[in-house]
């Protein structure tokens, strides 16, 4: 026989408080506690995630994210296999953004054996993870937008942009989202004329699509009442949870990895940091425009010149590759947040440790701080706000 | 930003009995890492997260590694008399021998914490702890209280390496099931046959059938079919 087991999470917490801890709140009076499980298959949990949710009418007293739905083990399966064959899983952690995945895992073992990208694999990186980024945060606003109701329309405007730029993804790596196109060392193929002109094109059509989508949504008045000061993250909260992404600069903290970090050939390019004022849902959302149109600004500048040369480092080994005994931890601005790979080699050919860590779900430390004293409608909003995708939460 | 020895020292010097170790990293990237010790190690975090110089007031990412227990064989130069015939006499001769002798290095489970500065904009600091043992002694103190962002990853670990990490606010598995029984990260952990069994209270039910239909078979009356 089995232990009855519970649906809820909140029988086994234990209460403590402290200044980096979520408030205790209590009911208004002696009202009776509404316990909802949101997920697993709530239409705005985009995919398999459950919030158990205690409601004093419409009002969220507590709120406990349930994890694990997707979890398939992906640290396990990648420490049983070569370093190479991890590359294609790494597409499905964050399936809108397989191009970054694949840079900061190829930039950790970069970091782990010492090779060097040539100068032309470094501005086709560049190209296709600030490609990566512009679709990934239109239609993360897509998402968000239909969550607060407007079924269908901006997301769809934001797919006609994002499908443009997966015709480019597709026509160099030959998978529009699974693109397992990084490699140690370099990329896999060599991009053509035809295809920077095709960029070239599709980067001019960016601006108009970001102003059309900004005249839609920005000033409009549902977007404003729902959006604005709700959700609020203190800056100091953020820092202390390991925010980061467009959430942590949403609440005004100056933190761009481009900028820190100067990874790939970043230093070279002119770009600024939006930053939020209040923390808030529309800052968010604010933040994610802005970027886009940064992001813009990188490709005109990347693709004025792209340097001629090979893209693999000549030195760099595919076959019998084993890494010197050694661990090293990299990490990039992913579109969601610091998307960081943690490997240690034992000299074999597989990773004696490979991890993730996955900024989207280390965004969700502070779900519950942000949500408490809402109303439920509101938290659907607040997550959607947050940007996550469950393959990477729950690997 | 200070180097590995100079955040050390300082560490030693404003915490009086903190035992720090440098952990060195042979591979290109060069970041090595700090060893706390279990009594310590609330201190030392706070130290380093309110410290004006390094100010790491952010922790990127939390780990467990496991290192099981190892079976090294080396070789041991003993020396020992030996009787020998030399010259036709025989002599009592000492003769060193290498010889190949076996050595079990116990295994242990272990934290990595990855630390930066939001404010300063440096980083990486590394910090491991080590726990005593794989099975019975695998306590550690949480840094959650330092930085939140360790509650997820400190629930992640207790999940899938079995860490028991004292001090942290609301420890339950993160990704597997509550009923789970092992922990999957575990180099030794062996995978079952059947992912999906789970037991029911149907599983009795079905017992109780099995066990009257093997009694009504034994002692079936005269007359019925099975009595015949």
């Amino acid at each position: 026989m089995t232990t009855p087991t519970t649906s809820s999470a909140f029988l086994r917490e234990k209460k403590e408080e402290g200044w980096n801890r979520p408030p205790i709140m209590e009911p208004d009076g002696e009202a009776e506690l509404l316990e909802v499980a949101m997920g697993p298959h709530h239409p705005s949990t985009h995919g398999v995630f459950r919030m158990d949710v205690a409601l004093d009418g419409e009002r969220v007293i507590r709120l406990k994210p349930v994890f694990g739905y997707l979890h398939r083990n992906h640290e396990k399966i990648a420490e049983g296999t070569s370093f190479l064959a991890s590359m294609p899983y790494t597409d499905r952690l964050d399936y809108f953004c397989s191009l970054t995945n694949n840079w900061a895992y190829a930039l950790a073992v970069e970091k782990l054996t010492g090779q060097e990208v040539p100068e032309r694999a470094e501005h086709i990186r560049v190209l296709l993870a600030e490609f990566t980024r512009i679709q990934n945060h239109a239609s993360a606003i897509g998402f968000l937008i239909q969550e607060m109701g407007a079924s269908g329309t901006p997301l769809m405007y934001a797919f006609k942009a994002r499908e443009k730029i997966l015709d480019l993804f597709e026509s160099l790596t030959g998978s529009r989202m699974m693109c397992n196109y990084m490699r140690f060392g370099g990329c896999r193929v060599d991009i053509t004329p035809a295809w920077i002109d095709a960029a070239r094109k599709v980067v001019a059509g960016l601006p108009g699509f970001v102003d059309e989508f900004e005249n839609l949504l920005s000033g409009n008045e549902i977007l404003m009442a729902r959006c604005q000061g709700i959700g609020i993250l203190r800056p100091e909260l953020a820092i202390n949870a390991g925010v980061t992404g467009p959430m942590l600069r949403g609440s005004g903290v100056n933190y761009d990895i481009r900028k820190v970090d100067h990874y790939g050939i970043y230093d070279r390019f002119q770009f600024r940091v939006p930053l939020g004022d209040h923390g808030d849902v529309f800052d968010r959302y604010m933040v994610r425009i802005l970027e886009m149109r940064e992001s813009i600004g990188i490709l005109n500048q990347a693709l004025k010149e792209i340097p001629g040369g090979p893209i693999m480092d000549p030195k760099s080994k595919i076959r019998g590759f084993r890494p010197k005994s050694g661990e090293a931890y990299g990490r990039i601005e992913a579109p969601k947040g610091e998307l960081g790979f943690y490997l240690i080699s034992d000299g074999g050919p597989n990773p004696y440790r490979y991890r993730v860590r996955p900024p989207s779900l280390i965004n969700l430390t502070v779900l519950e701080d942000m949500c408490l004293g809402t109303n439920i409608a509101d938290v659907v909003l607040i997550f959607g706000s947050v940007d996550i995708v469950l393959g990477e939460v729950d690997r | 930003m200070k180097t590995i020895e100079e955040i050390m020292a300082a560490i030693e010097a404003a915490i009086p009995g903190a035992q720090v170790e440098i952990v060195p990293n042979p591979s290109p990237s060069a970041q090595h890492s700090l060893r706390l010790d279990h009594g310590h190690a609330m201190q030392v975090a706070e130290f380093l997260r309110d410290d004006a110089d390094l100010a790491l007031d952010f922790l990127s990412n939390v780990t467990g590694v496991d290192w099981p227990d190892k079976e090294i064989t080396e070789k041991v130069k003993v020396t020992r008399t030996v009787t020998k015939t030399v010259e036709g006499i025989e002599q009592q001769v000492e003769e060193t021998v290498e010889e190949p002798r076996k050595r079990t290095e116990p295994g242990c489970l272990e934290a990595v914490y990855h630390l930066f500065s939001m404010s300063k904009k440096h980083g990486p600091v590394i910090l491991r702890m080590r726990t005593a043992n794989r099975t019975d002694q695998v306590e550690m103190p949480s840094l959650t209280p330092i930085w939140r962002a360790a509650e997820f990853q400190e629930r992640e670990i207790f999940d899938l390496y079995g860490i028991v990490f004292s001090g942290h606010p609301d420890l339950r598995r993160l990704l597997m099931w509550d009923e789970f029984k092992d922990h999957p990260m575990r180099r030794d952990y062996v995978d079952p046959d059947d992912y999906e069994y789970e037991p029911t209270p149907h599983d009795s039910v079905l017992a109780r059938a099995a066990a009257h239909k093997a009694a009504t078979e034994c002692i079936a009356p005269e007359g019925t079919v099975a009595g015949k």
